[in-house]
């Protein structure tokens, strides 16, 4: 077995040359690709769409973005324990529909009430995984179809105006001209990066990722750090339910955050963070984020079909994750 | 000797450059039952894998009746006669035992559709005849693993079968279980079938056998009747040291023995048991002490390492470290306790190998390299400093990922992972396989010197001389129990084996 062994570890630097350089190329592309076609993109509109550059157009991109931004951000820790949350869409339905029935008590009531729904679906979803056992794609699923469906029973299956002033603040006003959704978006994603880099929890749940095993041998305590994740996704998937609420100045439970669950898990894996765990890239997930309301604000512009947009969001995956694939056999 | 019912002559398989089998040949007699027997990567079940038809071999070929066979897969291995029962495989554990057996070819009435009377009277005629008494239309799963063994096997010969294939067959089953099996494979000699037999449990191979092949590193290293080859002798070829050549000084790195302080245990395993692996072991560790763990594949040596690592659940027994009694089957409690496990496979349990091998270090020590849940990058830095260091860890700086290292600065990185852990005790299953021979030099010249320093080390390795020479002592298993212990002049190579050979499972322990 020894000899056997010590023939395989000296084979495997072996590998012809070329092979060798189109991983390097394929792993550059996984982890600043998005940076690139982002730079291309901006280039490109600013010769081709009028006023693209205006303060106004800006705003409202980053303005529009900021949710997503913030639901990526959970979907980029629970990806990062190779997981994956389907439920986050329907975290941001219960959100909005749990608003309107404590807004009678002020803001702060409402908020907290939609942020706790967000944590007690996070908590299901979490408990399913660490402690049933029960894989990701499948325990969140269950809350993807029924989360939405207790979100039109509590709201009584109706969409509501939202009249609150304090509220629609949260949507419109801007603190040192910044919009004030894009200035919650960016504090979180340097909290979120802080706990990544700095924190044990950030740490131990990229080991759990990369190797559960291990991390289980190692002593982790595998369990609570999963539950945890999908807390913190169900909890900032609320914070963007409740920023879109304030944004749209309406409780519309049908439809609020449909397919968000698809532009999270695109944004987090054309942001170079890997569908099997191991790693993940806070900054990255936000170029993704950015870049998918890029393309679709460029075609848009232009009066190309929505549809149009949807497709090359399904290119760029498959670029993604053909990086990936190819960066991860280096 | 009759003609060979089937002839396998020749087999060389390569994977990716190395070499799994060099030129094996095998034959086996109508109604031969042929031990298969040798030790971890010997090529086992590569051999098993050619001959049912899942690997082509790269040279030679098989004969089956004397006409050349190439099987193009298992199926039409499967058809030719070759089954192969592995554990449950194959089975639908949902469907009932009847369905099972007759899988493929139920008996069905016009319209096809099953005709289930006729089904389970013709299930229970078959398993019958083997000795095994089940309501076939239970379903599979609510049967004990035994039965769903032996309705694999039933099923398996009940097919036309010439040749049938059995990969440790008696793993998981229960002495009475055991007995019904032998049983069915003396039937099937009787009936003319051959069977190839791979088992590590010698006094099975005694029991059952006629022929023995033993393989190491791919090459055949002894061939004939069983009965001819004492049990000494057997076990030295397995672990390919010859009884006459046994060396008295050996080229391992070891200084020789330590001085464990005469004080009391630091760990004290006592009656770990865990069914069908474990039975009653115990195993007491001094301070500064090496205690090497003895016996062949399969004898329970990983298992009362994870067992003392609180990583495999357990029957009964407990763990003591430094005079407390450590929470069963809780990794974490162990390690706060000072046990450290270095793991025998250190790809799928040892290395995170998206992570950089600075982080790969500082992963269990975590709560100590941290304030509040938030780690302190300088304290890190500190420890792995000091471990690449001192553990002469090559690699291109503490950032590098540490899948790119090789397999002996890997497990440097592992034993760093541990050592930041202050530990008390440490596990090492396996730590110089598949390393280099500089890293193997160096990595056991630190076991000394961490035993010196007062850590208690338990040591696990299928290098014989590793072994005795890095020992102090060596506690024997088989097949799951402690069936001696050697220590000074009676610890040798030649003791070692002598003990597995005699001990019987389940008498000494």
């Amino acid at each position: 077995m020894t000899d056997m062994a010590d023939r395989t570890g000296t084979a495997e630097p072996a590998a012809p040359a070329s092979r060798l350089d189109r991983g390097r190329i394929l792993a550059w592309l996984q982890d600043y690709g998005v940076y690139a076609a982002i730079a291309a993109l901006i280039v490109i509109n600013i010769a081709i769409t009028p006023r693209f550059l205006s303060v106004e157009n800006l705003r409202t991109q980053l303005v529009q973005v900021a949710p997503v931004v913030i639901v990526s951000l959970g979907m980029a820790l629970v990806i990062g324990t190779e997981g994956v949350d389907l439920s986050v869409g329907s975290v941001m339905a219960l959100a909005t529909a749990l608003i309107p029935l404590y807004l009678g008590y002020g803001v702060v009531p409402a908020v907290l009430a939609a942020l706790l729904g967000g944590v007690a679906v996070g908590l299901v979803n979490g408990s399913l995984v660490a402690f049933v056992g029960v894989q990701p794609i499948v325990a969140t699923l269950a809350l993807f179809v029924g989360g939405r469906g207790i979100a039109l029973v509590v709201a009584g299956g109706q969409l509501k105006d939202v009249y609150d002033p304090d509220l629609l603040n949260l949507g419109s006003s801007s603190l040192i001209g910044i919009p004030l959704p894009v200035l919650v978006a960016a504090v979180l994603t340097v909290v979120v990066m802080a706990v990544v880099r700095r924190t044990t929890f950030g740490r131990r749940l990229v080991a759990i990722g990369g190797n559960r095993t291990a991390s289980e041998l190692s002593g982790l305590p595998v369990r609570r750090i999963l539950l945890l994740v999908y807390v913190v996704s169900g909890l900032l998937a609320a914070t963007a339910g409740v920023l879109a609420t304030a944004r749209l100045q309406a409780s519309d439970p049908s439809s609020l955050g449909l397919l968000m669950e698809l532009s999270a898990i695109t944004a987090v894996v054309v942001g170079g963070t890997p569908l099997t765990g191991g790693r993940v890239r806070v900054l990255g997930t936000v170029a993704g984020a950015l870049l998918i309301q890029l393309v679709r604000a460029t075609l848009i512009k232009h009066d190309l079909a929505d549809s149009l947009a949807q497709m090359v969001q399904a290119v760029i995956i498959l670029a993604a994750v053909y990086a990936a694939r190819g960066a991860g056999r280096r | 000797m009759a003609d060979p019912l089937l002839q396998v002559s020749g087999i060389v398989k390569r994977f990716t450059g190395v070499l799994a089998l060099d030129r094996v040949s095998v034959d086996l007699a109508p109604g031969e039952v042929h031990a298969l027997v040798g030790e971890n990567g010997a090529g086992k079940s590569t051999l098993i894998k050619v001959i049912t038809g899942v690997h082509r071999p790269d040279e030679g070929g098989l004969r089956l009746a004397g006409r050349p066979a190439d099987f193009a897969g298992p199926l039409d291995a499967q058809r030719a006669g070759i089954q192969a029962v592995h554990q449950e495989i194959g089975l639908v554990p949902a469907l009932s035992v009847a369905r099972n057996l007759l899988l493929g070819r139920e008996p069905r009435r016009r319209l096809g559709i099953l005709d289930l009377p006729r089904m389970h009277r013709e299930a229970s005629r078959i398993l019958g005849s083997y000795g095994i008494d089940v309501d076939v239309r239970r379903p599979l799963r609510s049967l004990g693993v035994g039965v769903q063994q032996m309705v694999a096997l039933a099923r398996a010969v009940s097919v036309d079968a010439r040749v049938v294939v059995m990969d440790e067959p008696t793993s998981s089953l229960e002495p009475r279980e055991v007995e019904t099996l032998f049983g069915v494979v003396r039937r099937l000699r009787d009936q003319g079938i051959s069977v190839i037999y791979v088992s590590h449990r010698l006094d099975e191979l005694y029991r059952i056998c006629d022929g023995v092949t033993v393989l190491r590193d791919g090459r055949v290293v002894h061939q004939g009747p069983l009965a001819e080859l004492d049990r000494l002798r057997l076990v030295a070829l397995m672990l390919g040291r010859p009884v006459s050549d046994v060396r008295a000084e050996g080229v391992t790195k070891f200084s020789g023995t330590h001085d464990p302080a005469r004080d009391t245990p630091i760990v004290e395993a006592s009656g770990l048991t865990r069914r069908h692996v474990l039975d009653n072991v115990s195993v007491a560790i001094r301070p500064g002490e090496v205690v090497g763990l003895g016996g062949l594949l399969g004898a329970g040596r990983t298992e009362t390492a994870k067992a003392i690592a609180g990583a495999l659940p357990l029957d009964g027994g407990r763990v003591t470290v430094a005079g407390t009694t450590l929470r069963r089957g809780s990794a974490a409690a162990a390690i706060r306790a000072g046990v450290a496990l270095l793991p025998e496979d250190r790809k799928s349990e040892g290395i995170i190998a998206t992570l950089s091998v600075r982080e790969n270090i500082a992963l269990a020590a975590l709560p100590r390299l941290s304030r509040g849940g938030v780690v302190s990058e300088a304290r890190i830095d500190r420890i792995v400093e000091t471990f690449m260091r001192r553990l002469r860890i090559k690699a291109a700086g503490p950032h590098q990922r540490v899948a790119e290292l090789s397999g002996g600065n890997q497990q440097k990185v592992l034993l760093a992972r541990w050592l930041a852990t202050e530990p008390k005790i440490l596990l090492l299953d396996e730590p110089t396989r598949g390393i280099d021979v500089g890293a193997k030099a160096e990595v056991q010249a630190l076991i000394d010197e961490l035993a010196e320093d007062g850590l208690g080390v338990l040591l696990i390795s299928a290098d014989l001389e590793e072994l005795v020479e890095g020992s102090d002592r060596v506690v024997v298993l088989k097949d799951g129990t402690v069936v001696g212990e050697l220590s000074g002049g009676d610890l040798t190579e030649e003791g070692v084996m002598t003990t597995i050979a005699a001990g019987t499972g389940g008498e000494t322990g």
